[in-house]
């Protein structure tokens, strides 16, 4: 196979100045200022010791090489170093140790109208936007009429861009972001966010191109569905380093099970006092590791380990979900499962498991709140919003809706059928013939 | 363009191939161009008669001012001419220096998302000032034949003193527009420095009036002698260059561009990291 990106050994290293950390910006007169400060306590012999350059590597050591047709999707949590892989690829940023070898040439697919100038006219901006992309001005020309036409804006043509409405905008961008024939086409799902429609069409398009031109595809994405359908390979990155590289499948499972954060598993402090309480709670695949994330395909566990100091009777656990946006989504007890019956307790320690199925909930992030109470009586420990969790789109059948939350919370799965009147009344007929 | 033709991403690249990116993107520097020269000029009467009259405006009242008021000799031109003539490069640098100096923090965004040699920021906004230029000389035709003024052979060499105002504010852009990315109150500078140098260039007055001892030490201001140049190209007939403050200018001028070149390219390496 034709190598057409290679990697070698590269990293970048950021500096990072610690004392301009409440300003984004260096200003000259604080650099003078902070000169004659130093100048000043080395004249009394002073070592400055506040000025912190700390350093960070933002990519390390990664190397790896992709094929010519390629779809690779680069994963990883925010601050892996997707965005500064991407960065030194489309050379917008230099690398601060090893080298890239780069057949072809590259382009990337930008956020909406990158460089489109509102009080220019929609035909002006084709040239532009289409020059910013990488086109030169006669492949502009070649295929100025197919822009047009793909953006269905021949009447506006002459129109400045700030007059058009925000669909026009859209579509005219987007014309010219697919009439861009690179060998490599980098994608940052970030840069592109903000317009679903934008994006699905993206991707398809992307789809389309390496697969029928045989270029190669760099797409960078947070939901693992598009990479799932996309990418024929992957690279999950982490702390700047590869992770893993190799099948779409098992860098997606990879990256699911590892987080660096874990709110998906709590600890509580024992209430002395208190006749039960909560003391652990955690969410669980059905192989019982910790996660927090969550793959939509499969079934998982929340389970909350209770401490009984003081007998009680008819105590209920319930576990109440709730999505980012505190829509409460579900509440389930204990009981349901007993056929709403109430258990007793004696003193002891209890683990309660609630599974909670595939294909259940929408993607999305959730809290979940831990409640121990004699129903309608008393409660006698609440934990509220303790455990978070994200859902992630592996396939589920909002996958084809940008921000698929704004719908529903469930996927229910409704059964429907449908009928057309004509062969009900046929049906009708057919009945009443049998029955004869 | 069916390229198979390979890249090679390291740190530190070779100067080699900025020079062949800077020809590859020549066609981006040329559409940055355009695009600057249509957006100033697309609200057409306002843009037009605004670089009209900024001119004319200021040569009328440094004429009222100087002539009038201080009775400053003007070399046997009419003082109107006299002062136009320095004020069309004066003119045309300061709008070139301000415009190049922010070129980079105004184009922002497609620096931290696309790749091209960044020199062609400010150079395609030095360009667009070149547009007011002509503008301005359109009053100056007006004026000469106002006054039946003929120029003679010199105005042929009038494109080598505009060069040199070019060179000069590109490459002061260049210093300006590096800097400005990375201390951002350096844009506070600029127009102190345009109004201040105003003052000290002859724009107002010929530098004849300048003591003869003090002629090397005040052309150190490189644009007195493009000044003079232009006032000597154009209505040249009893205007002295003086060659010694002109060689002056001219090698400042240089140092100063080639200077400026490569603290840009030391610069341009981290622009997409800083700004």
């Amino acid at each position: 196979m034709n190598k057409v990106i290679t990697v070698e050994n590269l990293g970048k290293r950021y500096t990072l100045h610690h004392q301009s950390e409440r300003q984004p910006y260096l200003a000259l007169r604080d650099v003078l200022a902070e000169g004659a400060r130093n100048f000043g306590k080395r004249l009394l012999g002073q070592r400055d010791k506040e000025m912190l350059h700390e350093e960070f590597w933002a990519l390390r050591n990664v190397s790896f090489e992709v094929d010519q047709g390629a779809r690779i999707g680069i994963i990883g949590r925010n601050g892996a170093g997707k965005s500064t892989l991407l960065k030194i690829l489309s050379r917008i940023t230099e690398p601060t140790t090893g080298r890239v070898r780069i057949k072809g040439r590259v382009a990337s697919l930008l956020e909406v109208g990158t460089g489109f100038h509102p009080e220019l006219t929609g035909r002006e901006n084709i040239f532009l936007n289409g020059a910013i992309l990488g086109m030169s001005r006669a492949e502009i020309k070649k295929k100025f009429d197919e822009i047009v036409d793909f953006a269905e804006i021949e009447k506006f043509l002459d129109t400045p861009v700030k007059r058009y409405s925000s669909g026009m905008y859209v579509r005219l961008a987007f014309a010219v972001a697919a009439h861009l024939e690179p060998e490599i086409l980098i994608v940052d799902e970030v840069l592109a966010v903000g317009d679903a429609q934008f994006q699905k069409k993206c991707l398809g398009k992307m789809e389309d191109v390496s697969a029928k031109q045989g270029r190669t595809v760099l797409f960078v994405s947070h939901n693992m569905a598009a990479i799932a359908d996309l990418c024929t390979s992957g690279v999950l990155l982490g702390n700047g380093r590869i992770v893993v590289a190799g099948p779409t499948d098992e860098v997606i499972r990879r990256y699911l099970e590892t987080d660096e954060k874990s709110i998906g598993e709590v600890t509580f402090e024992l209430k002395p006092e208190a006749d039960a309480c909560i003391i652990r709670a955690g969410i669980f695949s059905l192989a019982k590791t910790s996660i927090t994330r969550v793959d939509v395909r499969e079934p998982f566990i929340i389970s909350v380990v209770l401490t009984v100091q003081k007998a009680v009777r008819d105590l209920e656990v319930s576990i109440r979900i709730r999505t980012q946006r505190g829509t409460p989504v579900c509440f389930a007890s204990l009981s349901d499962s007993n056929d709403g019956s109430l258990a007793s307790f004696k003193p002891g320690t209890f683990t309660c498991s609630f599974e909670v199925p595939a294909f259940f909930l929408v993607p999305d992030h959730y809290r979940v709140s831990l409640i121990l109470h004699e129903p309608c009586i008393r409660n006698l420990d609440i934990r509220q919003d303790d455990l978070e969790f994200t859902v992630d789109e592996t396939g589920s059948s909002m996958k084809r809706y940008g921000d698929p939350w704004v719908y529903g919370s469930v996927l229910p799965k409704f059964k429907a059928v449908v009928k057309t009147m004509d062969s009900i009344s046929d049906q009708e007929k057919g009945l009443n013939s049998n029955e004869l | 363009m069916n390229g198979q033709r390979e890249l090679l991403i390291e740190p530190g690249r070779t100067a080699g191939q900025y020079w062949r990116d800077i020809w590859l993107y020549r066609e981006l520097f040329l559409f940055l161009a355009w695009r600057d020269i249509l957006v100033r000029y697309k609200q057409t009467v306002i843009g037009i008669i605004w670089s009209l009259l900024r001119p004319l405006l200021t040569m009328i009242v440094f004429t009222v001012v100087f002539s009038k008021l201080a009775r400053l000799p003007s070399d046997g031109i009419p003082y109107p001419v006299m002062v136009y003539c320095g004020m069309i490069p004066w003119q045309f640098f300061s709008n070139a220096l301000s415009e190049s100096s922010n070129s980079l923090i105004d184009n922002a965004n497609l620096l931290t998302k696309v790749y091209f040699p960044r020199i062609i920021v400010p150079a395609s906004s030095v360009v667009v000032s070149l547009v007011d230029f002509a503008i301005s000389l359109v009053i100056l035709g007006g004026l000469l034949l106002w006054y039946g003024i003929i120029p003679d052979w010199r105005i042929c060499l009038l494109p080598l003193f505009l060069v040199q105002a070019l060179v000069f504010a590109f490459g002061c852009g260049l210093w300006i527009s590096a800097l400005n990315v990375q201390y951002r109150d350096f844009r506070y500078v600029i127009p102190f420095a345009v109004q201040f140098g105003l003052y000290i260039s002859p724009v107002g007055f010929t530098s004849s009036i300048v003591p003869e001892q003090w002629r090397l030490l005040y052309s150190l201001n490189p644009m007195v002698g493009v000044i003079e140049g232009f006032r000597w190209a154009i209505a040249g007939q009893a205007t002295q260059i003086y060659w010694p403050g002109y060689l002056l200018s001219l090698a400042l001028i240089l140092i100063i561009s080639i200077g400026g070149f490569f603290w840009f390219r030391r610069m341009e390496r981290t622009f997409a990291d800083t700004i």
